[in-house]
């Protein structure tokens, strides 16, 4: 099989909500076990662009390729078997409230895989340990606090070990020593298991630390991509606003 | 101009009405499919008859007894002008079991656990978990839906027998105890009076008002959107929608039947 240096590439990706154009034109490369953080406004069409790759939302036109496949003409059926290769952390962990943590983690590997009852409980206190939530199983996701329910929903995210993991910002709303532990198992994550990442945040320094690619949204396009560093010495005059978050500059803010 | 904006707006209610129907029975289409499709999800589905029909027990009881009590009571004081206070016990029994057994363990049922569906899967829409499911690779039809859609077709005609059974116990009550009616007339009467096919017919009712409810409550729920507010609006919607549209079945499925 080949296998092109972007995992996912968006082409041309056009999408509406009702009259509101959200992304106008999107062009996107993944790279291939690596992290990529796509910084932007908040409202700006960051999550769409998530649930573009994942199947969630479709396009209105352009496309959105996987393994170098167009996912739009794919079946429930192959969509369902391309999704397996996913993991997602929502915003709000989206964990199931009507589940324990125990059995949320539990939950894809109930699904997808043929594990028989000791294997789960083995791979998810493996991944509850992981996130630094040993011990915490049997409580109700309600119980946790923000950055707890954050880790449980990572742990939910990395049951199956899936290749690409999406993170719609993972750190928004966290304190800054929950942030840096985000980041770092981010990071770890990341490295320990070859994974590919894709990142939403406009948490810059946390953008910094885990990104190999930043790539910043504006006005529903990808207007910059590179290296932290590429991005850091940009002569953009949106990206340098953007990044040092100043109130005066192209982006109108108010 | 004006003239015609009265005419704008009653189509656009029709329009409004239309469309969605249209797309509750394309939920119920995908259900059904659903249903012909591995795997089965026997654990869920058994959650939900506990929750649709054990847990309605209590309100169903009490519907029932009190229906028939009130009921016995006016039709004996209806029936003695022209001394046919026999006929209280059949009369109750057979309201019960074609039209009030039905319709209102039915409409209980909507209040109690169609509303409770649309909350559940409205919070379940507007904090992602319902996008968390398809990311997972499982459809929420099938593992929402459907399990909800099942129990309450199949716990709605047995809720509706216990409320046939203590209303007429209730009608009884009333009937004999309070009001002097003589017991053996009262239960021979039903015997007589009422053929098994009126029960049957009345279970074949509170069936499909089961499948309503519950894909007007999962239907409103799943198409939920802006936060508690719309979960809120969701489940007002689903109630006075299932009522509504079991009322109108009622009179339908009657002129059918009878």
């Amino acid at each position: 099989m080949t296998s092109p240096a972007a995992i996912i590439e968006l082409r041309e990706v056009h999408k509406s909500f009702g009259t509101q154009k959200v992304l106008d034109g999107l062009s996107l490369k993944v790279p291939r076990g690596q992290t990529t953080v796509i910084i932007g406004r908040s409202g700006g069409g960051k999550s769409v662009i998530l649930k573009h790759m994942i199947g969630l939302i479709k396009p209105d036109q352009g496309q959105v390729l996987v393994d170098g496949q167009d996912i739009r003409p794919l079946d429930d059926r192959e969509i369902n078997e391309l999704r397996k290769r996913f993991g997602m952390l929502f915003q709000d962990a989206a964990l199931f409230d009507s589940m324990t943590v125990f059995e949320n983690v539990a939950f894809p590997l109930r699904e997808h895989s043929r594990f028989n009852e000791k294997k789960i409980r083995e791979v998810v206190e493996e991944k509850l340990g992981l996130v630094g939530l040993t011990g915490h199983g049997e409580k109700m996701p309600s119980q946790l606090s923000g950055g707890m329910r954050k880790r449980a929903g990572l742990a939910r995210a990395i049951a199956l070990e899936p290749e690409i993991i999406l993170f719609d910002e993972p750190t928004t709303g966290l304190d800054p020593l929950m942030t840096d532990a985000i980041n770092r198992l981010i990071q770890n994550t990341q490295e320990k298991l070859g994974i590919t990442a894709v990142v939403i945040s406009h948490d810059l320094q946390g953008a910094y630390q885990v990104a190999h690619q930043i790539a910043m949204l504006y006005q529903g396009r990808i207007i910059a991509a590179g290296s932290p560093q590429e991005i850091r010495d940009s002569d953009d005059a949106v990206v340098q606003q953007f990044i040092h978050g100043r109130a005066e500059g192209p982006i109108e803010v108010l | 101009m004006t003239l015609t904006r009265p005419l704008e707006a009653m189509g656009r209610v029709v329009m409004h009405g239309l469309e969605q129907a249209g797309e509750i029975l394309l939920l119920l289409v995908q259900t059904v499919l659903w249903l012909m499709r591995p795997p089965w999800r026997m654990r869920l589905v058994f959650k939900q008859m506990e929750f649709v029909g054990i847990k309605s027990l209590n309100v169903t009881i009490l519907t029932g007894v009190f229906t028939g009590g009130v009921f016995a009571l006016q039709t004996y004081h209806g029936f003695a002008l022209f001394g046919a206070e026999s006929l209280v016990g059949s009369t109750v029994a057979l309201a019960l079991a074609r039209e009030l057994g039905p319709v209102l363990t039915s409409l209980m049922v909507t209040g109690r656990a169609g509303s409770a569906m649309a909350a559940e899967l409205g919070t379940m829409r507007v904090t992602e978990q319902i996008d968390a499911l398809y990311v997972m690779a499982v459809n929420p039809v099938q593992y929402l839906v459907l399990p909800r859609v099942v129990a309450s077709v199949i716990m709605l005609p047995l809720l509706t027998i216990v409320a046939d059974y203590v209303g007429i116990l209730g009608g009884y009550v009333v009937g004999v105890h309070l009001l002097g009616i003589n017991a053996g007339i009262f239960v021979a009467k039903i015997i007589e009076y009422v053929d098994p096919e009126d029960i049957m017919q009345g279970l074949i009712k509170a069936a499909i008002f089961g499948l309503i409810l519950s894909l007007v409550g999962c239907f409103k729920g799943f198409y939920a959107y802006g936060g508690a507010e719309g979960v809120g609006k969701a489940t007002t919607e689903a109630v006075v929608l299932a009522s509504v549209t079991i009322l109108a079945a009622d009179y339908i499925l009657t002129a059918l039947m009878f």
